[in-house]
């Protein structure tokens, strides 16, 4: 049965997730056919038809889709639908925002942030911030889901793999009912949030913005890591928004996660709990967070940055 | 103006929750329900939106039993100014509530419906594009920042790496982010007039044919525990730690 990809990409190549979607769907169905959506796409068609795992690419290229949003892009997909058993995409917040539409226009239910495939219609799922998981299955004839990536190694490209690529019908305008004004992203030379492979997090007790980018950003300048923050010290102001783990903010999965004065609420320790390794930095032995943690320090995290900085 | 707020009674997101003894379910039975914490902002925006004069209406709409009476006198007690409780007992699921949704905007004709982005139990985060999309309405999801004028709602989202903006025409279905706003506390005066503030009752089946969950839970448990943490003493153990143990430096 044929599965059908939403890829997410920033115009020039695809983003993890979508490389962490084709290597899920082996679990979900023997074909897969991964859709490209955007304007001047041709440097994309290359990389996706080389992705291992990918049978076919499905193209909608064409200028007014250069910045597509969900009410022209659901169209797209509503109207090949008939053809998969499995609609799906990456955890991220382009999937979250057109998917959901896509489903609903086809008059199926979704499932959204699968952790775990059990069948083609049987999934596992964090509730409750990632308190409970709970496994549901479905009885809709399509499938209509996201996938929490970390789980799943991204499928490499392969020169070898020269999938097919198809164009698909577009209408010669968008619907205008959204338009795409600006965006800011997050400047910084370092590893996006959600695709690093180190993050170093810090809390309230870094005391300020100041001290907060001076103590973590040497050491994460030395470890390549990305630095995030907890929901207490973004609405302190020393963290921007997006830099905010957690349930509510950036689910992460990396290599090596470090949290330096975090105490680990709930909705923090959902958004940390599928990476690999956890360390804790904390001045409090009874912080939540070395409930969850791998290693442990119950030390100042003021003398520990300097340390490890010149240490790694 | 006129808009309309969902409201979802959900269990305090302060509080623990455990599986069912046959596993196959959530215990909520005697759990202290709250308002979903994104809805506070949804109502929270409305509300400002009317104090501006931008929105001349507000009104809430919860589905459930009269149970939900409860989170809608706490909307009506921020200021929305009437509140319809949509009864089922039904487990609707976000397409179910999507339909039903569609339905009542049907007879309520609002230009705005303003809701969280997602519900603090389920986590689906659903419903909104669900119900855009059945009306072909505009979305706007993840919304940190809003401004109406002349029929265009500018919305800033949040969106992995950064924000973006964009412009929908109204009428429009917009989900909203914790960052929207910090919704108000209601007061005890307040309370007490929100009792004088009416709330319909309208039954599900009036609406809508109400159709069984094509998506069955068939069981709940904890997540795969991991720690407590190895405590160190020293950063040179933990260093050596993961170089050699774990094997991530």
């Amino acid at each position: 049965m044929s599965i059908l990809i939403l890829a997410d990409h920033n115009g020039h190549s695809l983003k993890i997730s979508t490389r962490q979607a084709v290597t899920a769907a082996k679990l979900l169905g023997d074909e897969t056919h991964l859709l490209l959506v955007g304007a001047n796409l041709d440097e994309l068609i290359e990389e996706a038809r080389q992705l291992s795992g990918v049978s076919k690419v499905l193209v909608a290229d064409a200028p007014h889709l250069i910045h597509a949003v969900a009410e022209d892009i659901a169209p797209l997909i509503t109207c090949i639908a008939a053809s998969y058993r499995t609609i799906f995409g990456g955890h991220s917040s382009f999937t979250r925002d057109v998917l959901p539409r896509v489903a609903a226009m086809t008059d199926v239910s979704m499932i959204s942030d699968v952790i775990e495939i059990l069948d083609y219609r049987t999934f596992k799922r964090p509730i409750y911030a990632g308190n409970l998981v709970s496994t549901v299955q479905s009885d809709d004839p399509i499938q209509v889901l996201t996938i929490r990536g970390s789980r799943y190694k991204p499928s490499e490209l392969n020169p070898a793999n020269t999938a097919d690529v198809e164009r698909i019908e577009v209408p010669a305008q968008g619907l205008q009912l959204a338009t795409w004004q600006s965006e800011t992203k997050q400047s910084s030379d370092r590893p996006e949030l959600a695709n690093a492979r180190i993050v170093i997090s810090g809390g309230r007790s870094l005391g300020s913005q100041e001290k907060f980018q001076a103590t973590l950003g040497p050491l994460a300048e030395k470890l390549n890591a990305a630095i995030g923050a907890s929901r207490a010290a973004v609405d302190a102001g020393y963290a921007p928004n997006d830099a905010q783990v957690g349930q509510t903010g950036t689910q992460v999965a990396p290599d090596l996660y470090i949290a330096f004065g975090i105490s680990g609420s709930i909705q923090h320790t959902a958004g940390i709990k599928d990476s690999k390794v956890i360390v804790a930095v904390n001045l409090d032995p009874d912080a939540p967070i070395f409930q969850i943690a791998d290693y442990g320090l119950v030390a100042d995290l003021f003398d520990v940055i300097p340390q490890l900085t010149n240490a790694v | 103006m006129k808009i309309l707020v969902p409201i979802k009674r959900v269990v305090d997101y302060n509080i623990q929750v455990h599986p069912t003894a046959d596993g196959k379910a959530v215990d909520i039975s005697g759990l202290k329900m709250s308002p979903n914490p994104f809805d506070e902002n949804a109502i929270e925006e409305a509300i400002r939106l009317k104090e501006a004069g931008t929105a001349s209406e507000v009104v809430m709409v919860s589905f459930g039993t009269e149970s939900n009476h409860d989170v809608l006198r706490h909307g009506l007690a921020m200021g929305a100014d009437r509140a319809i409780l949509v009864k089922t007992d039904k487990t609707l699921g976000s397409l179910g509530i999507a339909k039903l949704l569609k339905a009542l905007i049907e007879k309520e004709a609002p230009n705005l419906v303003l809701m969280g982005k997602q519900s603090v139990d389920d986590d689906a985060g659903q419903a909104p594009q669900m119900l855009a999309g059945l009306l072909g309405w505009a979305q706007g999801t993840f919304v940190s920042q809003l401004t109406i004028e002349n029929q265009t709602a500018h919305v800033v989202r949040e969106v992995d790496g950064g924000t973006e903006s964009l412009s929908l025409k109204l009428p429009a279905v917009i989900s909203a982010d914790l960052r929207l706003n910090a919704p108000r506390f209601v007061k005890l005066p307040n309370l007490m007039m929100a009792k004088k503030k009416p709330i319909e009752s309208i039954e599900a089946e009036t609406l809508l044919p109400l159709k069984d969950l094509k998506v069955k839970t068939i069981a709940v448990e904890y997540p795969a525990s991991r720690g407590p943490a190895k405590i160190l003493n020293s950063v040179d153990e933990l260093i050596n730690a993961l170089k050699n143990e774990a094997g991530v430096l």
